[in-house]
């Protein structure tokens, strides 16, 4: 077939994507648990955070195929991300040396 | 060297063959050559990652300002998640996640052929779309009632750091909502292609970018459940 000569990728198992679920369920009843521990200052938030970046790694590398995909779609989507957190650094260095 | 001679030779036999594609004459989009009509899969694919960027620069910012008035009031933004609603929040993230594995199992059934499997599929994500915005609906409204709304007499009387936090919590959750709506639309007007066989086994870009739409919806609501609902 000719109009297939994009860059094809596997088709993802309905076993596997159930993988992701549960694991994504599963990240989310231990960030609730986690959340009612007490570990002082900003640790909560950080723990918490940590988890959700685990998730959304598994939601981008599977629900969202970035890992079939060309680099170049993850090399793109980890830039914006770090445009990002320059952004929000910055702003935090001016913020509290002001 | 021996690269150097290779690549262009591949390049440009690429760029010849999708050249004849595009200038061929005979490639109508008539339904009859349907198998021959050119589809820039990966040109479409790009542009919606680049959408999404904006998305993320776009809540990324309201992200900031969270940051820094977390790190300013933090008391206040403290006091202000213990008056959300826990369950409802953790509800509406277990739905959407699943809402999530709904799309991307869609896209597999119609990898598969299986048009039928696809429909549902993504029927399901729909209802659970109307579902979390019913759920925001009754979170909202119990707010208001409350007279916990921006401007609102109470909130006035609050402290600053307490009129930021539910200001942010309006203005994040809100146009999550309305990225909750658009996406559920996108993924209906996919339901209507797959019924008129326009989205098929080998042209279901359609359905993969509206799919990332809602994949997008899904992780935003990922960061903003914990730091709005489970700030201690």
């Amino acid at each position: 077939m000719q109009n297939q000569q994009h860059h094809e990728h596997p088709i993802t198992s309905y076993r596997s994507l159930l993988t992701v679920l549960l694991a994504l369920l599963f990240l989310t009843v231990l960030t609730i648990a986690i959340s009612r521990i007490d570990f002082g200052g900003h640790n909560n938030t950080i723990v918490s955070l940590f988890i959700a970046s685990c998730k959304s790694t598994l939601v981008l590398l599977y629900f969202m195929h970035l890992k079939y995909e060309r680099k170049f779609f993850a090399i793109t989507f980890v830039t914006s991300v770090f445009i990002l957190a320059i952004l929000i650094g910055l702003t935090f260095v001016d913020v509290h040396f002001r | 060297m021996y690269k150097n001679q290779e690549n262009p030779d591949i390049t440009s036999q690429n760029g010849m063959s999708s050249l004849t594609k595009k200038n061929t004459p005979s490639q109508p989009h008539s339904q009859a050559h349907g198998h021959h009509v050119h589809i820039d899969y990966e040109g479409d694919k790009y542009g919606m990652w680049l959408f999404l960027y904006s998305e993320i620069l776009l809540f990324g910012g309201l992200f900031l300002l969270y940051a820094i008035y977390l790190s300013r009031y933090t008391p206040d933004f403290i006091e202000g998640a213990k008056h959300l609603n826990l369950i409802m929040g953790s509800i509406n993230t277990i739905i959407l996640l699943i809402s999530s594995f709904a799309v991307a199992a869609s896209i597999t059934a119609i990898r598969r052929n299986n048009r039928k499997g696809a429909i549902l599929w993504l029927s399901s994500t729909m209802i659970i779309a109307v579902v979390f915005i019913i759920n925001k609906y009754f979170e909202w409204g119990a707010k208001i009632s409350h007279g916990l709304y921006p401007n609102s007499p109470e909130l006035l009387e609050m402290s600053h750091g307490s009129n930021l936090f539910y200001g942010l919590y309006y203005t994040v959750t809100g146009l999550h909502g309305l990225h909750v709506i658009i996406g559920a639309s996108a993924l209906m007007i996919c339901v209507i292609k797959l019924f008129r066989k326009t989205i098929t086994s080998d042209n279901y870009i359609w359905l993969e970018n509206a799919g990332l739409y809602w994949h997008l919806v899904d992780l935003i609501w990922i960061f903003v459940f914990p730091l709005f609902y489970l700030v201690v």
